[in-house]
């Protein structure tokens, strides 16, 4: 099919407002908020309905046209890159939602819905969805989905993951199936909704996704500690949870965060080697009594200053000062590079030790703003792009870091995502017959690979290959069954 | 069925002469016989049992505790059993950590008496003695506290897995925030054994609760169960925390029981906020850590003997009444005596018959035709051999079930592992 006959087919499906297909307009959708990989699709198709998806889904399998999904583009590890000559799929028209079912604690909403709109939603009624990733005003449900995004009170809460009961999908071949029980529990058969969550838009579109949401906690108590150093900051998180508690959150930022942060939205934080913001909800006499408990950890630890947020007003500041963090940056540097692995709790200070040591061997600033709680660690290497190599300086740098949390027993991504940023690590992480073991699922899914392609694995499988040596079952040799 | 040529002498050198052996009755699989039982003990000697297996065309059934070798249906054909009972220990726990990495074939009671020496604990509380953890993920067990930690799939992080062809893989890791590659462990978990063997899973922990309260209510109407247990879920002044909401029905009687765990002072406050809602529905009773204990063992045990039919019915919660009241009319009109307990927070409901083969028969079809309408599900857990061959153990399934098929034959394209068990014939 040519290009032509193309922007004809999904014109009829979308009529002519839905399909972007001049040079111009394209280079809108050439990036994610991955800034560094550009691609710019040969078509961005703008459904409005679930039937269009499928439509414009099965108009690429007949055809063998790639395509890539894309929600609001907030996502960090370009997962929504588009392909060339592939057409991408922007689902931010389909934000409604559908149905709110309090007495099951379930939501049914489309993935261009934005994050914060189902607490917002279901607010006067005590409830609210617990996962809150740091872009929830902005990203959408089916990029969360795609991401299994965390947010900074998944420590208590889970992911993404934990929180979608349900999901219509439309399959790459345009087919359209129904996953996971979405009000009902515990449905027959594998748990494919489980490893659909998360599969970074590789496996299918989600149209319809089932949300479980929360009663409000009864209670909720916020205090801000001030230390010498991360280390010190470091002692006080493991005493807090070693304790047995479980906060809704643990944040940690670094000397060189709370500069930036300050000269940014200034929140008053004071000048310490080291914040951390611990967090507790829940009922009312089991915060009491657990806060006094951190509250005594922090001093133990040596904390320098305990501020306890005295109403909503000063714990907004003191989120808006951590939730500022990344874009902060931009106060004490021109340029910046996320990164986000995760290490073991147990090992956050030896691995905070050795980000500094390859700080100073780079010549580059790092600073460490991070979910310490679940040890996810999220280095802002700085650097300024005008100056020749250093950009290039910055991202090695930031990949030697995430060789650190994996030689520490940890993990590439805690929450951004492999997508096309790290596919090159994937090798250092898992062995060759690992990913070739995670293919067989996207090859049941996506047979011709036209999902999201070149995306999480360096070196994609032909589906019709089989890792190790292969032989007949004797029901096959009979013709009781095919080949697959 | 044609009878397999097992190689037991090759599997003798892989595994070690003492550790295969000729199968007894006991390890029959709904009255399908194997020829040989074979412990490896070790992933790698896992993995060369499988080769072997599959080069000679053997159907493998994995087994752990052997405490749910009842569920699914009847097999087409099993030639080999592969225990995992010596591969039993745990890799490492870390308590600082919150997280254990542990083989399939440890046992659920000993990691928590290991795991209890840190004043932790793995928040999965299946009724069943003897289970392994192996077994647990592959059967997606589950009890009350489900309600607070989520089931297996929330709790899982990483395993390790050896495929029919003898390749060994992972996935996940030993960290509880992690995103990179897909989620195998989740993939693995309720697969029953037929995507391949799990041999290892990681876990994240959570800290042994204080001290525990039982609230728990008399009814003698079963309409009145769903009032109760909605109102304590959504009451607007019952801002407590729920660890299981569990309900039971037996005759003409019925008991709604709330479970909270937690440090004193919040359990003694949520658990008399408890009380005060239930006691306007009723005579109501409280119970301390130690009685609650022996309370649950018995509460949380499922509805049915053996020679039951046994079923597990996914609805919404707010349908409790309708479960209820199918199941109660369908069993008496059919003549079948009918027991109920079930998750009630979680709209899990478990269901015991004893009859007449008909009316068993007949009772399942017409719940789980009800069920299936509204998007629900019956799965028979236990029945006599004579029963399954009646009905499917899962039902229909939904329309997933050509992808659920694609997925089986891109895992296992031979149909090795526990061929005929589980959904659409898998």
């Amino acid at each position: 099919m040519y290009r032509g006959q193309l922007i004809e087919a999904m014109q009829e499906i979308l009529g002519p407002e839905g399909v972007i297909h001049r040079r111009e307009e394209l280079r809108t959708y050439e990036c994610d908020g991955l800034m560094n990989y550009r691609v710019i699709p040969d078509l961005v198709v703008l459904p409005e309905s679930a039937e269009q998806v499928q439509q414009i889904v099965q108009t690429c399998y007949d055809e063998g046209i790639p395509f890539v999904a894309r929600g609001s583009g907030t996502g960090l590890s370009g997962g929504a890159l588009p392909v060339e000559s592939g057409v991408l799929i922007v689902l931010t028209r389909l934000r409604r939602i559908l149905e709110v079912d309090i007495p099951n604690g379930r939501v049914v909403v489309e993935p261009g819905v934005i994050n914060i709109w189902v607490s917002q939603e279901v607010a006067d009624e005590g409830y609210y969805y617990a996962p809150d990733p740091a872009s929830q005003i902005v990203s959408s449900i089916g990029g969360n989905l795609a991401e299994n995004s965390g947010g900074v009170h998944c420590l208590k809460y889970g992911f993404t993951t934990n929180h979608v009961m349900g999901a219509e999908v439309v399959l790459p071949d345009g087919s359209v199936v129904h996953i996971g029980g979405g009000k009902a529990p515990d449905a027959p058969g594998y748990e494919l909704l489980g490893a659909f969550v998360g599969s970074e838009g590789t496996l299918g579109i989600a149209t319809k996704i089932t949300l479980r949401i929360l009663r409000k906690p009864e209670a909720v108590r916020t205090l801000l500690a001030a230390f010498k150093d991360t280390e010190e900051a470091g002692g006080a998180v493991s005493g807090i949870i070693g304790g047995g508690i479980v906060p809704a959150a643990i944040e940690m930022m670094d000397s060189l965060t709370i500069e930036a942060v300050e000269k940014q939205v200034s929140p008053g934080f004071p000048e310490a080697g080291a914040l951390l913001i611990v967090e507790l909800d829940g009922p009312e006499a089991e915060v009491d009594n657990q806060f006094e408990h951190v509250i005594k950890v922090c001093e133990e630890n040596d904390a320098s200053e305990i501020r306890v947020a005295e109403d909503d007003e000063e714990r907004a500041l003191f989120w808006k000062g951590r939730k500022a963090a990344f874009g902060a940056m931009g106060s004490i540097s021109n340029d910046y590079y996320v990164q986000d692995g995760v290490v073991p709790r147990t090992e956050l200070g030896a691995v905070l030790k050795k980000i500094a040591d390859l700080s100073e061997e780079y010549g580059l600033r790092v600073a460490n703003v991070f979910h310490a709680g679940d040890g996810n660690l999220h280095p802002l290497v700085l650097f300024d792009n005008d100056a020749p190599g250093e950009a290039e300086k910055a991202e090695e740098l930031a990949g030697e870091i995430v060789f650190v949390c994996l030689e520490h027993g940890g993990s590439l991504t805690g929450e951004h995502g492999i997508g096309r940023d790290k596919m090159k690590y994937m090798p250092q992480m898992f062995t060759t017959d690992d990913m070739d073991v995670m293919q067989l699922l996207r090859c049941a899914f996506d047979p011709h690979r036209i999902c999201n392609p070149g995306k999480i694995f360096p070196t994609p499988r032909l589906c019709g290959e089989r890792p190790g040596p292969f032989h007949m079952h004797p029901v096959q040799k009979a013709g009781l069954a095919e080949n697959f | 069925m044609q009878t397999q040529n097992i190689p037991t002498e090759e599997l003798q050198g892989i595994v070690g002469e003492e550790h295969v052996r000729e199968s007894s009755a006991e390890d029959a699989v709904d009255g399908v016989r194997p020829s040989i039982v074979v412990e490896p003990g070790t992933i790698e000697e896992t993995g060369e049992v499988m080769k072997l297996a599959s080069r000679e065309g053997l159907a493998v059934s994995p087994r752990g505790g052997g405490t749910k070798i009842g569920l699914g249906n009847p097999p087409r054909q099993v030639d080999l059993i592969l225990s995992t009972a010596r591969m039993d220990g745990i890799i490492e726990h870390v308590p600082g950590d919150q997280i254990v990495r542990v083989q399939a074939g440890l046992k659920l009671q000993d990691l928590q008496e290991s795991l209890a020496e840190s004043d932790q604990m793995l928040g999965v509380d299946p009724p069943e003695e003897g289970a392994t953890i192996g077994g647990i993920v592959a059967a997606n067990s589950s009890g009350p506290r489900r309600l607070r930690y989520g089931t297996v799939r929330d709790l899982i992080i990483g395993i390790k897995v050896v495929l029919a062809d003898g390749t060994v893989a992972k996935a996940g890791g030993k960290v509880v925030k992690n995103v990179a590659g897909y989620d195998l462990s989740k993939l693995f978990t309720g697969s029953l054994g037929t995507l391949g063997v799990i041999a290892e899973a990681n876990f994240r922990l959570h800290p042994i609760r204080e001290t525990a309260r039982t609230v728990f209510l008399e009814v003698d109407d079963h309409e009145k169960i769903a009032d109760v247990t909605q109102e304590l879920t959504h009451s607007s002044f019952s801002q407590f925390v729920l660890d299981a909401l569990e309900i039971r029905w037996e005759g003409d009687r019925g008991v709604i029981a709330a479970l909270f765990e937690g440090i004193e002072p919040a359990v003694e406050a949520q658990s008399s906020v408890a009380t005060e809602v239930l006691r306007s529905h009723g005579e109501t009773s409280v119970l301390g850590e130690e009685d609650g204990e022996e309370f649950w063992e018995s509460f949380a045990r499922r509805p049915w003997d053996a020679g039951d039919v046994g079923l597990k019915i996914g609805a919404p919660p707010s349908d409790l009444t309708a479960v209820l009241a199918s199941v109660l009319g369908a069993a008496e009109r059919a003549g079948v005596e009918a027991r109920l307990s079930g998750h009630a927070g979680t709209g899990v409901t478990f269901a015991g018959l004893s009859g007449g083969e008909d009316g068993l028969v007949e009772v399942v079809e017409e719940v789980r035709e009800i069920r299936i309408r509204r998007s629900g599900s019956v799965v028979v857990q236990e029945a006599p051999l004579t029963v399954k061959e009646r009905l499917d153990a899962w039902g229909a399934g939904g329309d997933y079930l050509g992808l659920t098929r694609r997925v089986k034959e891109k895992f296992d394209p031979g149909y090795t592992m526990n061929p005929g068990r589980f959904l659409g014939g898998i």
